[in-house]
């Protein structure tokens, strides 16, 4: 399913909007969602799953062409959990336990 | 960095402020998007929303793990799991906003 097709499926289930008031729907959402992380915000959508913000540490990285080292930065990066009841529903209604990954 | 967690609220709250729609309406709206996602993913699609990432259903095999407290050997049971790729712009405003 691509972002057009959810789009659409919302649309189909509220006849009383537009296809622009659902596009602007969706985009808010997403978009708020990612607000949220870009100020070190958590994001938690019980059942679904938890939107997060990690901590990668600066490091000594290598170009893997050259073999020269560089250094890279600290950074910040997007981290998605799922929620219980979606890994549940993932592996037919019982829950495997957290993926030890 | 704020410790705040957001809500399906607080995404609500978004779409009543940017859309003019009842905060039921948005609500439910929230709701719907989720559950429209989540069905994909149970059926096994792969749901991508670009500018945002890409959800994606792995099926991993089962394996011995081992308690790493007790060194115990556990199996550890096959199951699909859900992994989320970011998509750039995502990554490249998360990295910008979080910048020290």
């Amino acid at each position: 399913m691509i972002r057009s097709e959810l789009i659409h499926k919302i649309a189909d289930e509220n006849p009383h909007l537009t296809h622009r008031d659902v596009e602007r729907i969706v985009s808010v959402v997403f978009d708020r969602i990612i607000e949220a992380m870009a100020h070190g915000q958590r994001v938690e959508l019980r059942g679904f799953g938890a939107f997060s913000v990690k901590r990668r540490d600066g490091r000594i990285g290598r170009n893997p062409r050259t073999g020269e080292a560089v250094e890279v930065e600290e950074k910040h990066v997007p981290f998605f959990k799922t929620g219980k009841a979606l890994r549940e529903r993932l592996n037919g209604g019982t829950d495997p336990g957290p993926d030890p990954d | 960095m704020s410790d705040k967690t957001l809500t399906r609220m607080e995404l609500a709250d978004a779409v009543h402020r940017e859309v003019g729609l009842s905060r039921n309406d948005s609500a439910a709206l929230v709701e719907s998007i989720l559950a429209h996602i989540s069905d994909a993913l149970v059926r096994g699609e792969t749901v991508k929303i670009s500018s945002f990432g890409t959800f994606m259903v792995r099926d991993k095999a089962a394996r011995v793990g081992r308690n790493p407290k007790t060194g115990e050997e556990v199996p550890i049971h096959p199951r699909r799991v859900l992994t989320f790729r970011s998509s750039q712009q995502m990554r490249e405003r998360v990295a910008q906003g979080n910048r020290s």
